[in-house]
């Protein structure tokens, strides 16, 4: 059954393939690499499906005076309370972000009542992602200097230079 | 600052990197690589002890505690491992300056030295790190840095070979992203010990158990990737064998190990023995893999006409030596794996360094161009006899101390056959080395070049390494019963 | 002297410390062979003072060091031990007199490299004589082999180099194929690789276990040549004779059936190989090696490797005593490391010497030798008649005791095969020397008129161990009654 609360990690599956299917079939080294890219994206979109709470929003603190020092601690519990909310919650249904805002509204009623989304998958992905700009960045520079050095950037031909040599 | 040290371990080194960057002229930056590299040696060293006196060393960094904070969790292997890290990349960043002259252009060395120290603080982070994604962040540290160290290679392929390793190493990092996270959404924690014994609860509540198998599937098949076990081993023979030579005697020394250690860590820490091998029958694909590995790539390495190729297909036989001891899940077949991690570090360093120097004086690894190097290169040739017959597993070498624990634990446990495969491994490991050994001492060298041996800033490096691998086979003390401590360790930690 | 276990370990340490000298004396030939003999009469003292502990009952003992928890390094002296040592002590510098002559005579080259390698290996076979544990013995054991390859292929032509390989192949697979799975599986079973009279492995597993890791043992002592991994000794004959004499007649092999007679003895205990199923089984392979052995000696020409088939054969006879699993064929197996090693060294003594004086090594071609070299020839008479078992010659009693055990085990079957390759011996040794003193010499033979013997140092040393030969069946004592305590429970 395909439910739209699951629509995310269909996609997720979707770019997962995609991405790795263009890595392994393509010969363009720039493809691959565009693949491999796409395959991390994916990863990406994994994780900050997993930290969305339904109605929750951005978890970037709002300041509601009183709750000076305990912020810290909101934040906190209302993230373990999130998750501990999807350990209850089945694995493929859709209830799992239903009983999940529920929980968490019960926490949030007695936190600053307002719903933040978990920002650790944020976080956490913010750095993927620089990690994934950085592999690019350098599979492009060896795909330029094997430009230079082979004179084409598909792998059949450059095998076939390897070989002949 | 003894306090701190954990994080200084790690800190080091990478704080150099971008001073080496800076620094941009071969013989400063190389400085500051040395400083990196033997401050975490004295700093792993002081930790093992820690930990050997006073047990587990918690260090939460910026005292933000766990599971909210990051913290850094050094037992007795995380130790270990470290230790082998750095002595190796201590010994390898002196055997670098003679090599990298040689084989790298000058204007590179200082990012040479600047993606060396990377490289360091990356492994070691990983080796002392106690959070699951924070693995993953040095893990992709110390690849890129490794990428970009195999891209100065001479050859060409050096080009082609890293960016095959950069696509296979991204994906097994990628796949071990992915268990992270579905760890991560069924127990809210990224902390080892946290998620220890958050993982038994879920499975037990029966709600999460196919995500966590999941979770450990891709971690299996990301990390073995990254070990090179047969048959996610293809971006090694190319890597190490392209690879400018400093480079292949630092990686072939720690790379796979951090990633072996990071095997059992993820299996024994993390999952508990219990679950992956009764549960999820991990010894059931280890173990044949690891059998195959060791007969396969030993035969595939016979016949390389290429050394260093030969010695890359064997380390990946060899890695399927401490895999093996892993699979069998005994204290002494865990033990034999740890102490294997250190034995062949030792043993393939010292290889790897002697083919460098060979590279150095002929500017070839092909065996027919070896002819007589026996008379003509002594040192470096016995170098390599020496590194050898540890490879054959000569007793009072490293070698044999690896095979003594693996067949015990075989034996142990009734599995004559496995016994059978470690030593016919054994004898296919004389095969290759003495094709080179005939070559180099039987044959005569034709032409008139004359051929030196190779400087003392190759060879000293490189026999302490023979050296270690021979000191460690007759006194073995202290790396067993290290060894044996950290399996117990390992397995004793159930959640 | 002083403390006994300084003197063990002096008597391992010295041929090295002699190597170490004939490296440094490698320009001056005289100084360097001195150095050589001075260091094997001083190594043989040594051995000589520790044989009149063993007499008395001792048993010298020295710790080395702990290489893994609970594996020690270690020295025990016990009769057996004492045995080979005797041997390998006082003929490495005879030895070493018989191979100056032979080098020099020969013209060979790389002498410094050979007089090395030499000490060293003996060194590594006092290490196997006073090893104090399995562990220990598979050190100097491997030590041995290494030790031995650049001896072997010392011509370094491409027939050497192909001996080379089948020597370290076949004895590196056994070895670590066979031998230390059989030791690792013996540490597992037993908890400990020490020596122990009545064995250590008594009661640790099933019958069929350890009957099969009896089989692991002999078949793994690859260096006792029994069939079929025998291949290694008459390709290690492309070396030069005196290695082949001292090695492969003395050293090497001897250090083969040495361990296997101290595995039987210490590590199983004759009680426990007698109810084991496979020891039977194991007698009468080493009797067809005897057999076999014989009978491809027959049909070799070239001198040597009949010589090396035979010294297959005569290994077998001692694997033979050690699983006949009684006291006299422990005995008399025991006797025959002394009586064989002497025999035989004559024999291949007087082969290098034919080759270098008379320039021939078809034993076709040396009909009528005898005349230009009666000495020689001689004592490769008396060589033969050990090897046969004949008196004057010392062979004779470790032959008896051979036979003795086989009755006590009511063994016909093996006496006959005994008695058999005495017959096949007559002819194939005793075919030599009687066609050298009576036959006449080849149509285009060029033997010398008048005597033109061995070079001067070889023939001493082949008159030395020739005397010795027949002096052993005058007073055989010595070593039967070191044999005798080994089998009462020696001096433990």
């Amino acid at each position: 059954m395909i439910s739209f609360s699951l629509f995310n990690y269909w996609a997720v599956i979707v770019l997962m393939m995609v991405g790795f299917y263009t890595l392994i079939s393509r010969d363009n080294l720039v493809k691959k690499l565009i693949g491999l890219n796409i395959f991390q994206t994916s990863v990406i979109l994994m994780y900050v499906s997993f930290g969305k709470v339904t109605g929750g929003t951005a978890p970037i603190l709002i300041e509601s005076g009183d709750h000076g020092g305990g912020d810290d601690h909101a934040a906190a519990t209302t993230g373990h309370e999130a998750a501990d909310a999807a350990v209850d919650a089945v694995g493929s249904s859709g209830e799992l972000v239903m009983q999940g805002a529920s929980g968490v509204a019960h926490a949030a009623a007695e936190s600053a009542e307002i719903l933040y989304s978990n920002p650790i998958p944020h976080v956490l992905m913010l750095t993927a992602i620089v990690v994934g700009v950085a592999t690019l960045a350098l599979g492009l520079s060896l795909v330029v200097r094997i430009n230079e050095a082979y004179g084409t950037i598909q792998e059949n031909e450059i095998a076939r230079k390897d070989n002949a040599a | 600052m003894s306090q701190n040290l954990p994080a200084l371990l790690v800190v080091v080194p990478m704080m150099l990197a971008p001073v080496a960057a800076l620094l941009n002229r071969s013989g400063p930056a190389w400085v500051a690589a040395v400083g990196g590299s033997w401050f975490a040696l004295g700093a792993a060293v002081q930790l093992l002890r820690r930990v050997m006196a006073e047990g587990v060393i918690v260090y939460s960094m910026g005292g933000w505690a766990a599971p909210i904070g990051i913290e850094y969790r050094i037992d007795e292997v995380s130790a270990f491992v470290a230790v082998i890290v750095a002595s190796i990349a201590a010994i390898a960043v002196l055997y670098a300056r003679t090599s990298v002259i040689d084989e790298i252009s000058e204007d590179r060395h200082a990012l040479f030295y600047a993606a060396f120290l990377l490289n360091v603080c990356g492994l070691l982070g990983i080796a002392v790190t106690g959070d699951v994604f924070n693995v993953f962040v040095f893990l992709e540290v110390s690849s890129l840095s490794a990428y970009s160290m195999i891209a100065l290679g001479q050859d060409r392929r050096a080009l082609t070979s890293a960016f095959q390793y950069l696509i296979m190493g991204s994906v097994g990092a990628t796949f071990i992203v992915i268990g992270v996270g579905l760890l991560f959404v069924m127990t809210g924690t990224l902390g080892m010990m946290d998620l220890a014994e958050r993982i038994p609860e879920v499975w037990a509540s029966g709600e999460g158990d196919r995500t966590i198998a999941v979770a450990f599937t891709f971690l299996t098949v990301g990390v073995t990737l990254k070990l090179a076990l047969f048959p996610l081993h293809l971006w090694l023979p190319n890597a190490y064998t392209f690879a400018p030579s400093a480079v292949t005697g630092y990686m072939a020394a720690t790379s796979t190990k951090v990633s072996v250690y990071l095997l059992m860590r993820f299996f024994f820490t993390v999952f508990g023995e219990q679950f992956s091998f009764e549960q999820m029958q991990l010894d059931m694909v280890l173990m044949p893999l690891a059998l195959v590995a060791i007969l396969a790539m030993s035969l595939v390495a016979i016949y390389q006409a290429n050394v260093k190729r030969l010695l890359a297909f064997s380390s990946v036989a060899q890695i399927g030596y401490m895999v093996l001891g892993i699979s069998l899940g005994s204290v002494l077949g865990v033990a034999a794996g740890i102490i294997h991690l250190f034995n062949h570090a030792v043993m393939k360093g010292a290889l790897f360094m002697a083919m460098g120097c060979v590279m150095y004086r002929i500017g070839s690894v092909r065996i027919e161009d070896m002819k007589g190097l026996g008379k003509a290169m002594p040192w470096t040739m016995a170098a390599f006899v020496g590194a050898g017959l540890s490879m054959i597993g000569v007793p009072l070498t490293v070698g044999f101390i690896s095979k003594w624990y693996l067949v015990q634990a075989a034996l142990a446990q009734g599995r004559w056959f496995v016994a059978a495969i470690v030593m016919v491994g054994s004898l296919m490991a004389l095969v290759y080395i003495w094709k080179v050994v005939e070559v180099a001492y039987f044959q005569r060298r034709e032409g008139e070049d004359e051929i030196k041996e190779a400087p003392l800033g190759l060879l000293i490096p490189t026999w302490a390494l023979v050296a270690a691998s021979f000191w460690f086979g007759i006194d073995a003390g202290t790396t067993s019963s290290v060894a044996i401590s950290a399996a117990e360790t390992l397995l004793g930690v159930m959640p | 002297m002083g403390d006994p276990g300084m003197i063990v370990l002096f008597t391992v340490l010295l041929p090295v410390i002699g190597a170490g000298l004939v490296l440094l004396l490698r320009n001056n030939e005289n100084a360097r062979e001195t150095a050589t003999l001075v260091t094997g009469v001083i190594t043989f003292a040594h051995v000589w003072a520790l044989l009149r502990l063993v007499r008395a009952g001792e048993t010298p003992r020295l710790d080395i060091l702990e290489v893994v928890p609970d594996v020690w390094l270690s020295f025990e002296v016990e009769p057996l031990g004492m045995v080979f040592a005797l041997v390998a002590g006082f003929l490495w510098p005879i030895t070493s007199l018989y191979a100056i002559g032979y080098m020099r005579g020969h013209h060979e080259e790389n002498q410094t490299r050979f007089f090395f390698f030499f000490a060293i290996a003996i060194a590594g076979a006092m290490g196997v004589a006073f090893s104090g544990n399995l562990f220990t013995l598979f050190v100097f054991y491997e030590f041995l082999t290494f030790c031995t390859v650049p001896l072997v292929t010392h011509h370094q032509t491409e027939e050497a180099k192909k001996s080379g390989r089948i020597y370290l192949g076949i004895l590196l697979t056994t070895s670590v194929g066979l031998q230390l799975v059989a030791i690792i599986w013996t540490w597992v079973l037993a908890g400990t690789l020490d020596f122990r009279t009545g064995g250590i492995l008594a009661g640790t597993a099933s019958t069929g276990i350890l009957s099969a890791i009896l089989v692991l043992y002999v078949y793994g002592v690859g260096k006792a040549a029994v069939m079929p991994f025998h291949r290694w000794l008459p390709a290690a004959m492309v070396a030069p004779t005196p290695v082949s004499a001292l090695l492969h007649a003395v050293a090497v092999v001897k250090a083969g059936v040495f361990t296997v007679l101290k595995i039987a003895v210490y590590v199983f205990g004759i009680d426990l190989l007698q109810t084991l199923t496979t020891t039977t089984w194991l007698a009468w392979a080493a009797a067809a090696t005897i057999i076999l052995g014989s009978l491809v000696a027959f049909k070799k020409d070239n001198l040597k490797a009949r010589l090396a088939y035979s010294t297959i054969s005569q290994l077998s006879y001692i694997v033979l005593g050690a699983m006949l699993a009684n006291e006299m064929g422990i005995i008399g197996g025991g006797m025959h490391i002394a009586m064989h090693a002497f025999g035989k060294i004559t024999l291949f003594f007087a082969a290098g010497g034919i080759m270098v004086a008379a320039h021939e090594k078809k034993i076709s071609r040396m009909h009528g030798l005898g005349r230009t070299m009666p000495i020689t020839f001689g004592a490769f008479f008396i060589g033969s008649l050990s090897i046969i078992g004949l008196p004057p010659a010392g062979g004779a009693w470790s032959k008896w005791f051979l036979g003795m055990g086989t009755l006590e085990a009511s063994q016909m079957g093996l006496l006959a095969v005994l008695m058999l390759s005495s017959l096949l011996g007559l002819y194939y040794l005793l075919e030599v020397p009687v066609k050298a003193f009576f036959f006449k010499p080849p149509e285009d033979a060029h033997h010398h008129d008048g005597i033109h013997e061995s070079p001067t140092p070889s023939l001493i040393a082949i008159c030395i161990t020739a005397a010795a030969t027949m002096g052993l069946f005058l007073w055989p004592d010595l070593f039967h009654e070191l044999m005798q305590m080994v089998v009462a429970g020696g001096a433990r």
